[in-house]
C-alpha cells in the first residue's frame, strides 16, 4: 500500500484515501469538432503503460477531494514527485534511467 | 482419555538439566489421540521429540514417514492440526512454532494421503499403489490432461488430494484486531542484531517496534550455551547481555516489544503487516482477559515506519543426501537448538554431516549432553578451525573429504553411507563405509532470511563470498529499508554487532534523532574457517537411480525430479518450479529453494545466479483468515447506510435490498404474500390511489457559483440554457466516448444555484466526475460542487391521489396550473422547512417532498396520518422498477451497460446538438462506430401468448435475443433482456431490450433461446408500455 504526498493537505496519506485516475496531462482537444476521427480516437482511447516512470493523475477521493499529478516509478513504485493540477512534472522518463534490470526469476 | 499416567510421564529424550524449559511445570497434551507430557517453555516440537516421537506425518506426494527437520518457521514436516473443539480447528500449524500448553491436541494431517488413494484408485487403478516412480513431476499435469471432458471429475479429486488440514466447520467465536500503527524504526527479528538495532534506537529517543516470530526475545541468543564454544559478551553469556538489553528497552516508554509476531508482509513505501498471536500460546480459543472480557485472539498490525531493519536471521541449508528424508535427518543447527533451548536429544547416536564450523556446535552440544557422536563427515579436505579442533580434542572422528551419501532405515535412521566425494566431479570417489546411528543432522550453509527485502519485486543478490542470497539493499523498492546480521550475510557474532549497531546509527539519523550513547558489547574470540559450498551431495548411482534425495521435503521435490524437468526442457528455474511445485504452498522454499537452483544449474551446466534469482512473496508464513478480516465481519463486514426512516421500514416488515452500501426497502409483504403478490399491491396502490417511495437515497450534488449553468450545459447532454429557476429538467450523462454513465433531475434553485439528482449508486463517482472537469479542463469556471445526499430526506408521493394527500401536509399551493410539472417550490411540508419536486418517475402525477434528513420520519409518519383516507401504500424498489419500467424510463447500469449512447435509448429529445460548446460526448456520436445504424438499440418486448396463462410470461433478464431460432449454432445473438416483470396494470409480462436495429423492427418477432433448451418467442414494441402520450402526470 502506498504512501501518498498530497500537495495541496501537505501531508503523507495512505493509499485508501485516493483514487487513481489514469494517465496524466491529457488534454481534452480545444475544438472537438474540428479532430479526425483517428485524433479524436486517439484522445479518447490510447495511453502510455510505460515500464519505468508515468504521470498519473489522482485524486486525495476521501480528503480535499482535489485532484493533483504523480510521477510514479510502474516497476519499483517509487513516488518520485507529487504536484498541482497545472504544473508540468520535474522528472521524466528521459531525466531518470529506469534502474532497474531485471533478472529471470523465481517465486515462492 | 484412557491412557494410564505412565504414558504421559516418560519423556525418553528429555535431559536431565538444561534448557529454557520448567522442569517444575509440567504439561499435558494429545498427538493423534494419546497423552503426552511436556514442560512449560517446550514448543509442540520439542514436547512430541522429548516423548521420543519419530514420525509425525506422511508426506504430500509419496506418503513417506516424516518428521522433525528444524526448530523455527523452516520446519517442513512437523505441519500439524490444532484444536480441542471443532470452532478450534486450525490447520497448517508448524510444530515448532506452537509454544505447548496444557491440554493442547494435535493431530497428524494426513487427510490428504487417503483423498490421494482415492484418486488414484478411481482413475488409475492398475497402479495399485503409490510408488515413486509413477509420480514423477508434472505427474497430474501429464495423467490428468485428457479427455479434456474429465477434467472437472478430476479436479475434485485433486482439490481434495492437494489440501494441508482442514479448516473448522463451525464459526470462530474468537474476535481478531487490525491496529494501524506509525513508528520511527521497526526492527523484524530479536536476536543479537535486531537487540543492538533496537537499542541504539531507543537510546535515541526513536519509537521502535521490535518484533519477532518466537515465543521469547532473543532469536539465536537463547539457544547459545558454553557447551559448544558459544561466544560471550561483555565477559558474561549472552544470554545476560540479552536479559539486560530487553530490560532496558521493555522500560522505554516509546519501545514497543511483540514477540510471537512475525512480520509477514513487506508492502510499498515501508508498510509492513505484523500479525501477532496474542494468546494462541495460551489455548486453542482466546481466554477471557484479567478482567474477565473477551480478548483478540490476534491481532494484525499494520505498520507505517519510517525505517525498517531486517533483522531476521538466517535458515540453515539442509544437505541433500538419499533418505534424507527419513526421521531423524535434521539441520544441524535445529539439534543444537533442542539440546541447548529446550532440554532435549534428537536421538542417541549422532553423525554429522557439514561443510562448515558452526554446525559443528551440533556435535560438541551432543557429546556434552552425554551422547556419543559416530562420527562428522567434513566435506572439506583439510577441516582445521577452531571448533573443528575442539571436537577433535573431545575425541570425535572427523572423516574430512566426505559426506552422507545416504540415510538408512524406514521409520527411523538406523545408519550412515559415508563415502569420499569429489565436488567438482560430482561422483564418490572412494569406499562407502556404513556406520550405526539414529540420527543425522546436515548443514550445508547458511541462507540469510531475505523474504521479506523480497516482497516488493527487489530481486535478491547472489553472494560469492556467503554461496546465498543477499537482500538487494539500496534498490529503490526498498528505500528506508536495511538489514544487518545474518540477513545481510554476516555471521561472525561481533561483525554481527558492529553492523547492526551501524543500521540503528543510519536509522536514527534518517529519523534525525541525535544519536546516543550506545556500545557494542566485547566479543570473545572464535574464528571460523571458510566453508565449502556443497548442496546435493553426490550418490554412488547417478542421481535418476540413486534412493530419492529430497531437495524440497514439503511438496515432495527430488532432485532427481529436478533433473528430469531439466532433461524436460525446463530452463527457467521459474517454469522448473511450477513443474515440481518446488517451493510451493506454506513452504515458500525456506529449506529447498537454493539446493534446487544448485541442482537445476548444475543440470544446466551452469552457476547458480545464472539459473536466476529468487523471489518471494508474501505471507512469510501462513497467517489465519481471522487475523485478515479483522473486525470486518458479520455486521462490520462494510458500512451500512440507512435512510432517516429505516425505523418505519422495518417496523413495517419490509424486506430490504442492497443498493450500493444502502439498505433500501424492497416491498412491503401484507400477510402472507410473496414478492409478486406485493408488487402487484403496490403497483395497482399507486395506479389507482396514491404511494410512498423513500427515495432518500438518489444522490443529491449541491452545485453553485456564476457559471454553474454554463458547467451544466458542458456536462450534460441536454440544454439547460433556458431552464428558469424553480424548474427541473431530465438530464443525461456521457463519458466522452459518448456512452451514457449517469441521468437525473436538476433544479435550478437561482441563477447561480441548482440541485443535481444522480443515481443511488453514482452519489460518488459523479461528484468524483464533476470535480475532474472542473479541476482538470475548466477550473477558470465559478462553480462548487457539495454531497447534499445525506442532508435530505426524499419522500416520493404518487398516483392519482398524491395531489390532495399533500395538500394535507403543506403550505404550497399545489393547483395544477400554478406549479406544473417539473417545478420545484419551497414551503413549510408538516411543519418542516423543505421542497417539493413536481417529478414523476411512475409516469402518475408525484411530488417528491424534500426534508432535512433528521425531520425524514416526522414527515413520513404525519403522510400516513393523513394518507389512510387516500389508500396510501407504501411500496419498495421492486415497484419502483416496475412502474418505471412501464413508461420506458431507463435505469442506468441496468438498462445501459457502457456500451449505449442516447441515441441507441431512443433518447434523442434529450441531445443538445446544437448547444454551442461540444459538450462531454457529443464528438464521440459522430464517430462512425456510434453512426452504425446497427447498433444495439432500446426496444420494448412484449411475450408472446398462444395459450391462456401465456400472459404470466417474465422473459429472464439477461436473456440472448436471435432473430432465428432455427439458424446453425453458434446462433448470432442480436441483443438481450436488460428489465423484465409482470405488470398488473396490464396484465401481462413486458420487458425491455437492446436489439441490433431495434428501433426499425417494431412489430417483429424475435426468439430467445434458454438454457434448459427451451425457446421464448416475443414481439418488439416501444418501450414504453403505459400512458404513451405521458398525460398522467400533467394532471
Amino acid at each position: 500500500m502506498m504512501h501518498i504526498f498530497c500537495p495541496y493537505c501537505g501531508e503523507l496519506r495512505e493509499e485508501e484515501e485516493f483514487h487513481v485516475k489514469g494517465q496524466a496531462h491529457i488534454e481534452r482537444p480545444k475544438d472537438p469538432e474540428a479532430c479526425s476521427d483517428a485524433e479524436w480516437g486517439d484522445y479518447l482511447f490510447f495511453r502510455n503503460n510505460p515500464r519505468g516512470v508515468h504521470h498519473e493523475l489522482w485524486i486525495h477521493a476521501v480528503g480535499c477531494r482535489k485532484y493533483f499529478n504523480i510521477t510514479r516509478h510502474t516497476v519499483t513504485y517509487e513516488i518520485l514527485e507529487t504536484y498541482r493540477m497545472g504544473e508540468q512534472p520535474t522528472i521524466t522518463g528521459e531525466t531518470k534511467a529506469d534502474p532497474t534490470t531485471q533478472a529471470k526469476g523465481v517465486s515462492a | 482419555m484412557s491412557q494410564q499416567d505412565n504414558q504421559t510421564a516418560a519423556a525418553p529424550r528429555r535431559l536431565a538439566s538444561g534448557g529454557r524449559i520448567d522442569r517444575a511445570t509440567p504439561l499435558t497434551f494429545t498427538f493423534n489421540g494419546k497423552r503426552y507430557q511436556g514442560l512449560a517453555g517446550d514448543t509442540l516440537a520439542s514436547a512430541l521429540m522429548a516423548n521420543g516421537l519419530d514420525v509425525l506425518n506422511a508426506s504430500f506426494k509419496y506418503a513417506r514417514p516424516r518428521g522433525l527437520v528444524a526448530a523455527g518457521a523452516e520446519e517442513p514436516n512437523a505441519i500439524l492440526q490444532l484444536g480441542s473443539t471443532e470452532a478450534g480447528q486450525v490447520p497448517n500449524v508448524r510444530a515448532t512454532q506452537q509454544a505447548l500448553y496444557d491440554g493442547l491436541e494435535a493431530h497428524a494431517v494426513s487427510g490428504w494421503v487417503k483423498a490421494q488413494k482415492d484418486l488414484m484408485s478411481r482413475f488409475l487403478p492398475q497402479v495399485g499403489k503409490l510408488g515413486g516412480k509413477f509420480m514423477p513431476p508434472g505427474f497430474y499435469y501429464k495423467t490428468f490432461m485428457a479427455p479434456a471432458s474429465l477434467w472437472m471429475t478430476y479436479e475434485k479429486y485433486i482439490r481434495k488430494a492437494a489440501g494441508l488440514g482442514r479448516s473448522p466447520l463451525e464459526e470462530d467465536p474468537d474476535i481478531y484486531d487490525h491496529l494501524h500503527q506509525h513508528t520511527d524504526v521497526l526492527v523484524i527479528g530479536s536476536g543479537p542484531a535486531g537487540l543492538m538495532a533496537a537499542l541504539v534506537a531507543a537510546r535515541s529517543g526513536a519509537r521502535v517496534i521490535l518484533c519477532d516470530e518466537q515465543e521469547e526475545l532473543g532469536g539465536s541468543l537463547l539457544s547459545m550455551s558454553a557447551d559448544c564454544l558459544d561466544q560471550t559478551l561483555d565477559g558474561q553469556p549472552a544470554i545476560e547481555w540479552r536479559d539486560a538489553v530487553l530490560a532496558e528497552l521493555d522500560a522505554c516508554e516509546d519501545v514497543q516489544l511483540l514477540p510471537r509476531t512475525t512480520a509477514n508482509g513487506y508492502h510499498d513505501h515501508n508498510f509492513v503487516t505484523l500479525h501477532e498471536r496474542r494468546t494462541e500460546h495460551q489455548a486453542d480459543l482466546a481466554p477471557l482477559n484479567a478482567r474477565g472480557a473477551q480478548q483478540a485472539r490476534s491481532r494484525l498490525h499494520r505498520v507505517r515506519a519510517h525505517r525498517v531493519i531486517m533483522a531476521t536471521g538466517a535458515h540453515e541449508r539442509p544437505l541433500v543426501y538419499s533418505h534424507n528424508d527419513v526421521p531423524g535427518n535434521l539441520l544441524a543447527g535445529a539439534v543444537t537448538t533442542y539440546l541447548t533451548r529446550y532440554g532435549v536429544a534428537a536421538g542417541d547416536k549422532l553423525v554429522l554431516s557439514v561443510n562448515n564450523d558452526h554446525a559443528y556446535r551440533a556435535a560438541l552440544a551432543w557429546a556434552a549432553a552425554g551422547r556419543e557422536v559416530v562420527a562428522i563427515a567434513d566435506a572439506r579436505p583439510a577441516p582445521s578451525g577452531v571448533m573443528v579442533e575442539a571436537a577433535r580434542a573431545a575425541g570425535i572422528r572427523i572423516i574430512a573429504g566426505s559426506a552422507v551419501i545416504e540415510a538408512k532405515g524406514e521409520r527411523r535412521v538406523t545408519g550412515a553411507r559415508i563415502a569420499a566425494i569429489d565436488i567438482d566431479a560430482f561422483s564418490v570417489t572412494g569406499a562407502v563405509e556404513e556406520l550405526a546411528c539414529d540420527t543425522i543432522a546436515s548443514s550445508g550453509g547458511y541462507s540469510p532470511v531475505v523474504h521479506l527485502a523480497a516482497h516488493t519485486g527487489a530481486r535478491p543478490v547472489w553472494s560469492d563470498e556467503i554461496h546465498g542470497f543477499l537482500p538487494a539493499l539500496g534498490a529503490p523498492m526498498l528505500k528506508g529499508f536495511d538489514a544487518c546480521g545474518a540477513a545481510n550475510g554476516s555471521f561472525a557474532l561481533e561483525d554481527v554487532l558492529v553492523a547492526a549497531y551501524a543500521s540503528g546509527v543510519a536509522a536514527v539519523e534518517a529519523c534525525e534523532f541525535e544519536t546516543a550513547q550506545a556500545e557494542v558489547p566485547a566479543v570473545s574470540e572464535l574464528a571460523e574457517t571458510p566453508m565449502l559450498p556443497l548442496y546435493q551431495v553426490p550418490h554412488d548411482k547417478p542421481t535418476a537411480r540413486a534412493p530419492k534425495q529430497f531437495v524440497d521435503l514439503q511438496n515432495d521435490v527430488t532432485a532427481a525430479g529436478i533433473e528430469l524437468a531439466t532433461r524436460e526442457g525446463f530452463e527457467s528455474i521459474e517454469h522448473v518450479k511450477r513443474y515440481t511445485a518446488m517451493g510451493f504452498g506454506t513452504d515458500q522454499g525456506k529449506l529447498g529453494n537454493i539446493n534446487g537452483m544448485a541442482v537445476a544449474a548444475r543440470c544446466l551446466g551452469q552457476t547458480i545466479p545464472d539459473t536466476g534469482t529468487t523471489v518471494f512473496r508474501p505471507n512469510y508464513t501462513p497467517v489465519t483468515f481471522g487475523a485478515i478480516v479483522g473486525r470486518h465481519c458479520g455486521e462490520l463486514f462494510d458500512p451500512i447506510r440507512y435512510t432517516a426512516m429505516h425505523e418505519w421500514h422495518v417496523t413495517q416488515g419490509a424486506k430490504f435490498e442492497d443498493v450500493g452500501q444502502w439498505k433500501r426497502p424492497w416491498y412491503y409483504p401484507q400477510g402472507n404474500e410473496d414478492m409478486h403478490a406485493a408488487v402487484e399491491r403496490e403497483c395497482l396502490a399507486v395506479r389507482e390511489k396514491v404511494g410512498v417511495l423513500d427515495a432518500s437515497t438518489l444522490g443529491k450534488i449541491d452545485i453553485t457559483g456564476r457559471d454553474a449553468r454554463e458547467f451544466l450545459n458542458r456536462i450534460y447532454t441536454n440544454a439547460w440554457a433556458k431552464l428558469g429557476v424553480g424548474k427541473a429538467r431530465y438530464g443525461l450523462m456521457c463519458h466522452d466516448d459518448g456512452m451514457v454513465m449517469d441521468d437525473g433531475v436538476t433544479t435550478c434553485l437561482a441563477e447561480d444555484h441548482f440541485l443535481m439528482t444522480t443515481t443511488t449508486g453514482g452519489a460518488a463517482s459523479i461528484l468524483e466526475w464533476l470535480e475532474l472537469w472542473h479541476q482538470t479542463e475548466w477550473p477558470e469556471l465559478d462553480v462548487q460542487m457539495t454531497s447534499v445526499t445525506d442532508h435530505w430526506a426524499t419522500l416520493t408521493v404518487t398516483g392519482p391521489e398524491a395531489r390532495a394527500l399533500v395538500g394535507e401536509l403543506t403550505d404550497i399551493d399545489l393547483d395544477r396550473d400554478s406549479f406544473k410539472f417539473m417545478e420545484v417550490r419551497e414551503g413549510l411540508i408538516a411543519d418542516i422547512p423543505g421542497r417539493i419536486f413536481r417529478i414523476s418517475f411512475t409516469g402518475e402525477l408525484s411530488y417528491e417532498l424534500n426534508v432535512p434528513a433528521n425531520y425524514g420520519l416526522h414527515v413520513w409518519k404525519r403522510l400516513f396520518e393523513c394518507g389512510k383516507k387516500y389508500g396510501l401504500t407504501p411500496y419498495g424498489t421492486e415497484t419502483m422498477h416496475v412502474l418505471r419500467a412501464e413508461k420506458g424510463f431507463i435505469i442506468v447500469g441496468q438498462d445501459t451497460d457502457g456500451s449505449i449512447t442516447p441515441e441507441d435509448l431512443g433518447m434523442q429529445w434529450c441531445v443538445g446538438y446544437n448547444k454551442p460548446y461540444s459538450w462531454i460526448g457529443k464528438r464521440a456520436l459522430s464517430r462512425p462506430d456510434t453512426r452504425r445504424d446497427d447498433r444495439k438499440q432500446m426496444v420494448g418486448l412484449i411475450p408472446t401468448r398462444k395459450k391462456a396463462g401465456d400472459e404470466r410470461i417474465v422473459l429472464p433478464e439477461g436473456s440472448q435475443i436471435v432473430f432465428d431460432p432455427e439458424h446453425a449454432i453458434p446462433m448470432p445473438m442480436v441483443g438481450h433482456v436488460t428489465s423484465s416483470y409482470y405488470s398488473p396494470t396490464l396484465g401481462h409480462g413486458f420487458a425491455l431490450a437492446v436489439v441490433k436495429g431495434g428501433a426499425k423492427r417494431i412489430g417483429e418477432t424475435v426468439f430467445l433461446p434458454q438454457a434448459d433448451g427451451t425457446t421464448l418467442e416475443a414481439e418488439i414494441t416501444s418501450p414504453v408500455f403505459y400512458d404513451k402520450k405521458g398525460e398522467r402526470q400533467h394532471v
